[in-house]
């Protein structure tokens, strides 16, 4: 092993302060406003006194200070990341420097078209561009990330309902538990009930409990295929006919979108509303959380007296005058569900994903999808076939698509050794853990997603590792919990990081505890 | 076709990984598609997808040369703000967030191999905690528009009530976004009047409305109209009387010269965090700021990740995710929000920025944008007509202007002559078709400001 992540004993800002240093000044005000303007004059109530307690540093300290902690943090740049569910390709350099140009700096949302015509074309395509792929009607680039996206497509979904007079009774939004999390808060948060459907044995949704569930009450199902298991849901052309039976909509969560590209689109198979991730399938990156960009897009399906989906989703639309050629920016219609920010979009977010699919096209897109497909079940096989404490559930024949969820039960039932352990492991190799414990449905879960990215030395490198951890497991279960001893820390203390007494979600709680200001948290 | 992103394109691998799972062609791995939805390769090629081929990174580059000489930011920064707001981005800032490991990492779910990254978004919530004075800070939200929505909803859940107290004047957008969050629970936003002349809230109406209902009393703090109120420490109080939360939402440079809210009785506390080293953009990415008060309820009600100082296996210092099991991963239908991937890179931007001006640089930089805001406001006073401000209370960055024309024409009119400036207020609460906001920060120098003034006077006294 020859991995070491870099261990900077790198103190807080607060830690290095010097009081009279400073790393950025204002220009020096002109003596003439001075002179017009007075002495600076704040009302008693409202003035803050003190300045606030932030430290004092100057550039360079700010500065090494922050690279140090680049250097302890780890992103597709540095190696494979194969989160599964996260799609965490690489972000080509080339539509760096469009996404972040400094044109951008002073572009205040609301300034006159005239000034963005490129802008609001970029963004315009983009839309159009993204219904191709998806084969629905209409997306808007308006939410901020894939949960953002998801809660616009379920206020979608109650509108639609209101609008025609049934939200009173369509109270349900069915979700399959092997859902992302988001889904279920989501429905919440639209102010649904939210009913979990099964798996059944092939992987697929459970149709027959899915009949017993459905009804009037159903307002919608949430489903994403590929699933989180990898595996296509067979079952999804005859799910949408027993949700458009009784009214309700078909939701597609479309964070899975790479095992679909190049092959089938969720627009042909029955679903109403979906969101995507253009920080997923669409390569922008994803800044250590966000920022994201979840557009939702819509069938023209209607809803009532010429109204239809089209004209019930949120935010601004972009269009364009074909006689004139120029874009303009519209405010949200009377049926549509509202702002759910401020502002058009994530602009960031949605210059990277242009530069993305224009630079791949059909084809690209194709081969994207195709693989990130082969990268996946090359993985199965290396592992199912050299290894024998890692199992594939839930139907082991069937090919996964863009990712696979793995079970580390055999091993901690022989040897005691966890799914959190592989990770730690595999972190101690320099390489990325996958998901964990994620889906739900699957005990001690590995969820791998290489994606196109990853070249095959490095699927065969992960491969190697998992066999190396299965071999200490075996031989010596002990050293596996001692893992990572690479990283710049070793394990974590999640018990002092949560506990009542000790938690610290900032420095000035940690102060004032020392000082006896506060207490407990309770 | 072996294309520079795909490392296994190229035919040699290819070939040899399908042999090794044992299909022929790649299409035998898609075969549980249901054939009538699947795509035959030449069909989806002709998708209108992109330019219908892949493009060369020449090609790409050109193409979006082309497209961004059609953005034209005006010669001098915008005279706008009204939720955000033009200023300087030091490049130091703009530096650190292109770190690839910053830039490209994803939310750090595996804490070990992503300390720095943790420890940057601790400070930033260290920081933000610090010049607000409230105790617990998570590491973003989208925006402040929808940092409200989530504190409403909160607040729906801490107090079991629907009403929400919000000045008349309140920012028009942030409204309809709360609105879209509240509407699904039954919420209802209720105007408290605002007075005329100072742009004050006014107390007695709001006493008057604070009944045993309201779930929260929503200040901004500087206004929407930029009036910082100095009733804000009573509004609170009105809050406290009915068991109602106290939500606050500001302006953050602001903060380092008024009155923080922790030491106003604020429960909860939202902003946008793009004034402090995020480009305008257009629109996004910004970054929303939550924060609440040091209480166990608050806590473990509030929305959003929360990074936590903690020790690792050998009693080194050690960053981990904190509060998980109010999050949508554990909690799913239960969860406090559906919220997951936030602004984490636009936290590093904040962190970085307000560590390079610190406590001095922050206070200097408020103090010189109340200073030329001033004189803007001075200046345009001195015109014939014109009243700036109009709202005669206290203010830092943004302030309302009375003009004799009508505002449209007005902007119309700086148009032409190379200036963006003004808000049009007319739609909101009583204000008319002559009435604007007006915004000047650092990035305007006295010259652009004169500009500014003379062109009005130009249209004015015409």
């Amino acid at each position: 092993m020859n991995f070491r992540q870099a261990r900077w004993s790198e103190p807080l800002v607060f830690e290095m302060s010097f009081e009279g240093r400073v790393g950025f000044i204002p220009p020096r005000l002109d003596d003439e406003i001075v002179r017009v303007v007075g002495e600076f004059r704040l009302p008693e109530e409202v003035s803050r006194g003190e300045p606030p307690n932030l430290p004092s540093l100057s550039e360079i300290e700010v500065l090494r200070h922050f690279v140090r902690l680049s250097q302890m943090s780890y992103g597709v740049d540095l190696g494979p990341v194969p989160l599964g569910s996260c799609t965490m390709k690489y972000n080509p350099k080339v539509a760096f420097k469009y996404a972040f140009h400094e044109k951008l700096s002073y572009i205040h949302p609301l300034v006159d078209e005239d000034y963005v015509q490129g802008l609001l074309e970029i963004i315009y395509r983009l839309e159009r561009w993204l219904e191709a792929i998806t084969g629905m009607d209409y997306c808007s680039v308006h939410p901020a990330a894939g949960a953002h996206g998801e809660l616009a497509g379920a206020l979608i979904i109650r509108r639609y309902h209101e609008l025609r007079g049934s939200i009173d009774v369509k109270k349900e939004i069915l979700v399959p538990d092997s859902a992302h999390g988001t889904n279920p808060a989501t429905g919440t948060m639209a102010g649904f009930k939210v009913v979990e459907i099964p798996t059944d044995e092939r992987g697929n949704i459970d149709v027959e409990a899915l009949k017993h569930v459905v009804g009037e009450s159903t307002a919608g199902l949430m489903i994403t295929n590929p699933n989180t298991l990898g595996l296509f849901d067979e079952n999804m052309v005859e799910v949408a006919k027993l949700i458009h039976g009784v009214d309700g909509l078909l939701y597609y969560d479309g964070a899975n979108l790479n095992g679909l590209l190049g092959y089938a689109r969720p627009g042909d198979m029955g679903v109403d509303v979906l969101h995507l991730n253009l920080h997923k399938t669409f390569s922008s990156p994803h800044g250590g959380g966000g920022p994201g960009a979840g557009p939702v897009c819509v069938k023209r399906r209607p809803v009532k007296d010429g109204i239809t989906l089209v004209d019930i989703t949120p935010g601004y639309r972009v269009t364009f005058d074909e006689r004139t050629g120029r874009y303009t920016v519209r405010e949200p219609g009377s049926h549509s569900v509202g702002l759910l920010r401020s502002w058009l979009g994530n602009v960031s977010q949605l210059i990277w994903a242009y530069t993305y699919i224009a630079s791949m096209g059909p084809q690209g897109l194709r081969l994207v999808g195709e693989t990130s497909v082969i990268n996946t079940n090359y993985f199965i096989k290396r592992v199912l076939s050299e290894t024998k404490l890692y199992t594939l559930p839930y139907n082991p024949e069937r090919p996964r698509k863009h990712e696979v969820v793995l079970s580390a039960e055999r091993m901690k039932y022989e040897t005691g050794v966890a799914a959190e352990d592989v990770a730690k492991g595999l972190l101690d190799a320099g390489l990325h853990a996958p998901t964990i414990y994620f889906p739900l449905i699957v005990k001690e879960a590995l969820m791998v997603e290489f994606t196109e990215s990853e070249t095959k030395e490095n699927i065969d490198a992960y491969v190697e590792r998992l066999k190396e951890i299965e071999r200490v497991a075996l031989e010596n279960p002990e050293e596996a919990r001692k893992w990572p001893q690479n990283t710049s820390v070793t394990r974590i203390d999640n018990v002092k990081a949560n506990h009542p007494k000790t938690v610290t979600p900032t420095w000035r709680v940690k102060i004032l505890r020392e000082k006896g200001v506060i207490g407990p948290l309770r | 076709m072996a294309h520079p992103w795909i490392p296994n394109s190229v035919d040699g691998i290819r070939r040899a990984m399908l042999e090794y799972i044992g299909v022929g062609d790649v299409s035998e791995l898609y075969k549980d598609i249901p054939e009538d939805v699947r795509f035959k390769a030449r069909d989806w090629d002709m998708l209108p997808i992109g330019f219908g081929r892949p493009l060369s990174e020449i090609e790409v580059s050109r193409h979006m040369d082309e497209l961004f000489s059609r953005i034209s930011p005006p010669r001098v920064p915008p005279f706008m703000g009204g939720g955000v707001w033009p200023h300087y981005v030091p490049e130091a800032v703009r530096y650190i967030i292109s770190r690839a490991e910053f830039l490209t990492a994803y939310t750090p779910y595996q804490a070990e191999v992503n300390q720095g990254l943790m420890q940057a978004l601790f400070e930033y919530q260290s920081l933000v905690a610090e010049l607000l004075e409230m105790d617990v800070v998570n590491c973003s939200m989208y925006d402040w528009s929808s940092a409200l929505g989530e504190a409403m909803l909160m607040a729906m859940r801490v107090t079991g009530r629907r009403v929400f107290l919000v000045p008349e004047t309140m920012n028009p957008r942030h409204r309809r976004v709360a609105e879209t969050y509240v509407k699904p629970h039954g919420g209802v936003l209720v105007d408290v009047r605002v007075d005329r002349e100072m742009g004050y809230v006014d107390l007695d109406d709001l006493s008057s409305k604070a009944l045993g209902d309201v779930a929260a009393v929503y200040m901004e703090y500087p206004h929407y109209t930029g009036v910082v109120d100095v009733n804000v420490g009573h509004v609170g109080d009105v809050a406290r009387r009915v068991g109602a939360l106290y939500i606050m939402g500001v302006e953050p440079i602001s903060m380092a010269i008024l009155k923080p809210p922790g030491r106003l009785g604020a429960d909860v506390v939202v902003g946008e965090g793009q004034p402090l080293g995020l480009s305008l953009n257009y629109g996004g990415p910004y970054l929303g700021i939550f924060a609440v008060r040091w209480d166990g309820n608050l806590v473990r009600n509030m929305p959003g990740r929360i990074i936590g100082l903690t020790e690792d296996a050998q009693g080194r210092r050690a960053f981990a995710l904190i509060l998980q099991t109010r999050e949508q991963h554990i909690r799913r239908a239960k969860a406090t929000s559906n919220i997951t991937t936030n602004e984490a890179l636009m936290a590093i931007a904040v962190a970085s920025y307000l560590s390079l001006l610190g406590k001095t640089g922050l206070v200097e930089l408020a103090k010189h944008i109340w200073y030329k805001s001033h004189y803007a406001a001075k200046k345009l006073s001195e015109i014939k007509g014109v009243q700036a401000p109009l709202l005669k209370g206290e203010f830092v960055i943004d302030f309302t202007v009375r003009v004799p024309v009508k505002a449209l024409e007005l902007k119309e009119w700086l148009k032409r002559h190379g200036i963006v400036a003004g808000i049009p207020l007319n739609g909101l609460a009583w204000f008319s078709e002559r009435d604007l906001l007006l915004t000047v920060t650092e990035v305007h120098s006295r010259e652009d400001i004169d500009v500014l003034v003379s062109s009005v006077e130009a249209l004015v006294s015409r």
